[in-house]
């Protein structure tokens, strides 16, 4: 197999692959944030007695709560911030469809690419 | 001369040939390793008690320690045979191929740069929180402890890793001490476990909070595989590798159980899952001033040894990279003085600088973990395309690990579970960023890939892979 020889990379093309990168990271990570998809759905479940024994702390809860300086009043939305599992089945079959997709096409195509590599290395001896 | 000596490569500056300087040894090596996952006793695992409450905590303690028991019996089979900076970017070159190894080495350095912001902000948060001065805010001590610790990693790796072995072992002894300072052998005197841990609230959101604890269950131990970037650096990989991420691990183990114990012992389920410094509460709660300033310190040091080991090997990650021509080849340089990747330093300090101002705790947390679980599924498929390309005997290993394939099974059975609890919290994000894998995927194979020098890519000595 000939040698694969790859041509050289000019240094704008280097500045422009290296914005590539940096763009890409930034909007991977930076866009969830910006939309607010990045966080656990947590939802207060009010109550109106605020007591300890109403939030459903025993005695010595309650004298850690407020040896950390919280009264029932300010401990309830802490206590009281639950998460709600709900199953989204739609969102979940797509992240699973994702995720299966993006695996398959990696090793597809670094199988594809590890051929290149592996003739090329061993067809030299 | 092990395999890992034969191949170390070098990068060429001014006409010299430069490589990475091989001055570490094991205790390097654990300390890198431990370094880098000892803050996650200090805040971050206890939002599994939030997401599943106390018990599920402890139960996902353990459960994600056979996880990443298997990634480290994985880790040092593959390591101590393909020993090369970036760690198991090297392996996917070796073993699956450039594609795959230029999507592990991105999950390594978003890993280990998410990592490095959760350690800044948590320091920021932690010094704010102890001045308790209206109107301080995090961001100087963030900007700071990035700074400083990059132009520490620019400077050299053996005093990075000196420096990250002496507060590391700070900081873990601060564990030990706390542990043994409640009587853990008594409840009722300091420890109150029963009336803090009751069957009404031990699982409050059932089994399906077990499962969504597992997102920050990964945090106990997350980045202890990281060991494995510092493979160029160390003197002997084959004995080293194995043996410091071994032990990394029995230690992590360890400080993970008595963190549990003693955290769930002093304070309310609900608490712990919120608060950013559970060990340092902890200590408050003692009533010893002693343990509180030991536990404020301890908390620092430990942001401050995971941040410096997390910029050494992100570093060493986008340096491959570099080096390979899968990104260009300007971050390949390595500093003719200090022998050290300086520009991937230097490239990757205001991304983290960035985030560490965008991101809170838990949201830098998040993409640590969702890189980090992504690179574990790789992992478990990886050893056995390892196992089936080159049979025992046909190579030699520097370590071979026991049961295969039951490690890889466990922890791509964990990975799926791990996934399902990401999806329960934050599945957007978790598509947002696969979706970005995907995208980026895409322009390395059909564009960026053409720079690339084929045969190089293989460069362990070792015979054709078998069905090649």
């Amino acid at each position: 197999m000939a040698r694969y020889t790859p041509p050289q990379q000019s240094k704008a093309g280097q500045i422009f692959d290296i914005a590539v990168v940096v763009v890409a990271i930034f909007v991977a990570l930076w866009l969830p944030l910006k939309l607010g998809l990045a966080g656990a759905a947590k939802s207060i479940d009010p109550l109106d007695a605020k007591t300890w024994d109403a939030l459903g702390q025993n005695a010595t809860m309650a004298s850690v709560w407020e040896k950390l300086g919280y009264t029932p009043e300010t401990a309830h939305d802490i206590i009281q911030n639950r998460f709600h599992y709900i199953i989204d089945w739609p969102t979940l079959i797509i992240m699973a469809i994702v995720l299966v997709a993006y695996f398959v096409f990696l090793f597809r195509a670094s199988d594809k690419e590890y051929r290149e590599v592996i003739n090329e290395k061993f067809d030299d001896k | 001369m092990t395999a890992a000596v034969e191949t170390a490569q070098t990068t060429t500056i001014h006409g010299d040939r430069v490589s990475l300087l091989r001055v570490l040894g094991p205790a390097h090596v654990w300390a890198l390793g431990v370094g880098i996952v000892l803050v996650g006793e200090f805040t971050g695992w206890n939002f599994a008690a939030d997401k599943g409450g106390a018990l599920a905590a402890l139960i996902v303690c353990w459960i994600v320690g056979l996880l990443y028991t298997s990634v480290a019996m994985i880790d040092s089979e593959v390591t101590s045979t393909v020993a090369a900076a970036g760690g198991q970017y090297a392996q996917a070159k070796h073993i699956v191929g450039p594609l795959m190894a230029f999507n592990v080495a991105l999950f390594l350095v978003f890993a280990y740069t998410m990592l490095e912001v959760s350690d800044a902000i948590l320091l920021g948060d932690t010094i704010v929180a102890k001045a308790g001065v209206e109107g301080l805010t995090h961001n100087s001590f963030i900007a700071a402890t990035i700074v400083v610790l990059a132009w520490l990693n620019y400077r050299g790796v053996l005093m990075t890793l000196n420096v990250n072995f002496v507060i590391t072992a700070i900081a873990y002894i601060s564990i030990v001490i706390l542990f043994f300072s409640v009587s853990p052998w008594t409840q009722g005197a300091v420890l109150k476990l029963n009336e803090l841990v009751t069957p009404g609230n031990a699982l409050p959101y059932g089994w399906i909070g077990v499962i969504a604890a597992f997102q920050f269950g990964i945090w106990y131990y997350l980045g202890i595989e990281g060991t494995t970037q510092a493979a160029e650096e160390v003197r002997s990989p084959a004995r080293s590798l194995p043996y410091g991420t071994m032990a990394g691990m029995i230690t992590l183990l360890i400080a993970a159980a008595m963190t549990w114990y003693v955290c769930a012992s002093l304070m309310p389920w609900e608490y712990l899952g919120i608060t950013y410094y559970p060990l340092w509460d902890a200590g408050k709660l003692t009533g010893s001033p002693l343990l509180e300033n030991l536990l404020f310190i301890a908390t620092l040091l430990s942001a401050l040894a995971s941040a410096n080991g997390c910029i050494n090997d992100a570093a060493r990650a986008w340096f491959s990279l570099g080096r390979d021509r899968y990104l260009p080849s300007w971050f390949s340089a390595v500093h003719p003085k200090y022998r050290t990747p300086y520009r991937s330093i230097l490239f990757l300090l205001p991304i983290a600088l960035a985030f560490a101002f965008i991101a809170d705790l838990n949201q830098a947390i998040t993409f640590s973990i969702l890189s980090g679980v992504l690179q574990y599924t790789f992992m478990s498929i990886n050893i056995m395309m390892f196992r089936k390309k080159w049979p025992l005997g046909t190579i030699r290993r520097g370590y071979t690990h026991p049961f295969h394939p039951l490690p890889a099974i466990v922890l791509f059975c964990l990975c799926m579970v791990t996934f399902f609890a990401i999806f329960l919290g934050f599945g957007s994000q978790l598509i947002a960023m696969t979706v970005f894998y995907f995208l980026i995927s895409l322009w390395f194979h059909f564009y960026r890939y053409k720079f690339v020098r084929r045969g190089d890519q293989f460069s362990m000595p070792w015979p054709k892979p078998q069905g090649y």
